[in-house]
């Protein structure tokens, strides 16, 4: 194989990838929107919907079809109590307080999905095909290629239909100013309950995607620490960005791997999240409201 | 930013001889002779207690006090532990260089990945010291050929005057003088214009910059000494285990001292010491309790016990910020006060 094509091959898997880190940051820039709350335990609500899928799917013999609508219910049940009992409390507390809080959670997840299904690897029924995608002389493992696929659809759906939906009109306008919007009829609470369950259908999708590209391991959640890069590259809030940022980093987390030992991959995100804090805190895409002082 | 429900006091400097002075003395007379009494196994604990409250002290300094949250602060202290134990082995320098030595590389190294996002408000440093925890610790176990990888290295006891500390309860008195000086220290901070300086930032940092407080340079600092307090525990550490290795310093120790802050209760000297005796027992006590249970229903304990500390951390995080944000200080202070007010009435 050429170097050439080399390259273009890793490219396209790291880019694939990046689909489903886009989806993964759409989850946290949805409730970061709506209440400015970021909502560190995104990785590990993702991982629960796998477990989810897998006690559904698996333990219970449901098949996959069933298995995803019951973890699907599972992770939007799980995202309300949350956002009920340990996110609404600290409305209007500062928002470090609040960060530590879905640090929390995070912690409470990993730990009872520990608990409870242990730290070894599971394996998922296959809901992607393996078959692989040939583009000319360039392979493409078929998993990745769908749940690619799967994850663009959803994000740039999600994007259209918050773009043209009331519900979107009224997220952006409590984004914008949640006290006006309270006043102008907008039910601001609702609007948070909405994006959180928007984050748990987002997470749990792309869950059950990264739990079929790769295994399914407590070790999934952290997965949604890598899409922290994403989200500061795409800036906070551009649902827009993180499409073209989830890309972005995806493909320089693959391409990392060509040039550089393997294991170098895991902090590649965490790098690059620290040379966009130096050179462009915003992101590519974001508004300039974080005041400089 | 309004870290707490009412602001911290800044009590006024305290009269030569007073009542908490000498309960103080006393406390610490006590400490020195807790040795001669105490099991082994107490004294053993007592300096891992000594090691926690220092990094406590560090994260609630940041945290506490400036509203500078930290996730990385385990992996300072790994920097600290990494400190001692390569300038000990390769330049052979005696403790009392090393262990200032690990608290000034920890700030170094902290204000380096601090720096970039102290210039701009909110979540960007939370960010940071992720990024930092997970490529520090990516350097403690790859950079082999210093470090010696996952294995780690080993690290000789501190000397005075070739006396070696090499038991429990020899290098207790060295972590005691270390905890006893940098908690004075601590609090004096604090109560100088410095401290306030910190305080006013936390509060409400564009007031603090409109009144004439320099928010960048203090914000440095106040993340530096952090750090400081984070790289000395380490150095400390290093010699209380004769090793280091990378798995000590993980995420979950991180998350350690985050939950140690919030259960001591934020912005109190008092508290960060009551929350890290408070952590630092409760793995003991879910040990002996679990062996309990384990008997009783038959669990396989390896597995669980780690996932079920995250569990508990996680849920004392998240249980004190929501009901008590003051933490384990302010249930002190209303005992105390309920106490007090009880004899008199």
């Amino acid at each position: 194989m050429s170097p050439l094509q080399q390259f273009i091959e890793y490219s396209i898997v790291g880019i694939a990838a990046g689909g489903i880190y886009a989806l993964i940051a759409l989850g946290i820039i949805l409730i970061f929107k709506s209440s400015r709350t970021f909502n560190f335990a995104m990785g590990e609500m993702m991982m629960l919907s796998a477990y989810f899928f897998y006690a559904a799917a698996v333990t219970f013999a449901l098949g996959p079809f069933l298995g995803m609508i019951v973890a699907l219910i599972g992770s939007i049940i799980v995202a309300l109590v949350i956002e009920r009992v340990a996110i609404r409390p600290m409305l209007g507390r500062p928002f470090i307080a609040v960060v530590m809080v879905t640090f929390g959670i995070g912690s409470i997840i990993r730990g009872i999905v520990g608990m409870i299904w242990g730290p070894n690897d599971l394996q998922i029924p296959a809901i992607l095909s393996r078959s692989p995608i040939m583009l000319g002389e360039i392979f493409v493992p078929g998993k990745t290629a769908r749940a690619f696929a799967i994850a663009v659809v959803i994000v740039v759906g999600l994007i259209a239909y918050l773009r043209y939906s009331r519900a979107g009109v009224a997220l952006r306008a409590a984004a914008a100013d949640a006290v006006t919007a309270y006043s102008m009829g907008i039910d601001v609470r609702r609007i948070i309950s909405f994006t959180w369950i928007l984050a748990a259908i987002t997470g749990c999708i792309s869950g059950v995607l990264m739990a079929n590209v790769n295994t399914l391991t407590p070790h999934l959640g952290l997965v949604a620490l890598n899409v922290l890069a994403v989200v500061i590259l795409g800036g906070m809030n551009s649902l827009g960005g993180v499409l073209i940022a989830g890309f972005i980093i995806g493909w320089l987390e693959a391409i990392t791997g060509l040039f550089l030992p393997t294991e170098f991959r895991e902090i590649t995100p965490y790098l690059l999240a620290l040379i966009v804090l130096l050179v462009r805190p915003t992101g590519l895409f974001g508004t300039k409201e974080i005041e400089r002082i | 930013m309004a870290m707490t429900v009412d602001t911290t006091r800044v009590s006024q400097p305290a009269s030569p001889i007073s009542g908490s002075m000498l309960w103080n003395g006393l406390l610490i007379l006590a400490l020195l002779l807790l040795p001669l009494v105490a099991p082994r196994y107490w004294i053993y604990f007592a300096g891992l207690l000594g090691i926690n409250i220092i990094a406590t002290q560090g994260l609630n300094i940041m945290m506490g006090y400036t509203g500078l949250l930290s996730l990385g602060h385990a992996a300072f202290v790994g920097v600290g532990a990494y400190t001692v134990a390569l300038t000990q082995t390769y330049l052979g320098l005696p403790f009392w260089v090393t262990i200032p030595l690990a608290g000034i590389s920890a700030a170094v190294i902290g204000a380096a990945f601090g720096l970039p996002s102290l210039r701009i408000r909110g979540l960007y440093l939370v960010i940071a010291t992720l990024a930092a925890q997970f490529i520090l610790t990516f350097v403690f176990v790859h950079w082999q050929s210093v470090t010696n990888g996952d294995v780690g290295l080993p690290v000789r006891p501190a000397t005075v005057f070739g006396y070696a500390l090499n038991n429990e309860t020899r290098i207790y008195y060295l972590i005691l003088a270390v905890v006893v000086f940098l908690m004075i220290f601590a609090r004096n901070v604090i109560k100088s214009r410095v401290g306030r300086a910190f305080i006013a930032i936390r509060e409400r940092d564009l007031t603090a910059q409109v009144l004439g407080v320099e928010i960048v340079t203090y914000k440095l600092v106040a993340f530096a000494l952090g750090s400081f307090y984070a790289g000395v525990a380490g150095g400390l550490l290093a010699y209380f285990n004769q090793f280091v290795n990378p798995e000590q310093f993980g995420l979950l120790l991180s998350v350690f001292f985050l939950s140690a802050v919030i259960v001591g209760g934020m912005g109190s000297i008092l508290g960060a010491i009551l929350g890290a005796a408070f952590m630092t027992l409760l793995p003991e006590v879910l040990r002996e309790g679990s062996l309990l249970f384990g008997e009783l229903f038959q669990i396989d304990l390896g597995t669980v016990l780690t996932p079920l500390r995250e569990t508990i951390f996680g849920l004392l995080m998240v249980g004190f910020l929501i009901l008590e944000p003051r933490g384990l200080a302010q249930l002190w202070k209303r005992a105390k006060h309920k106490f007090s007010s009880g004899r008199s009435g």
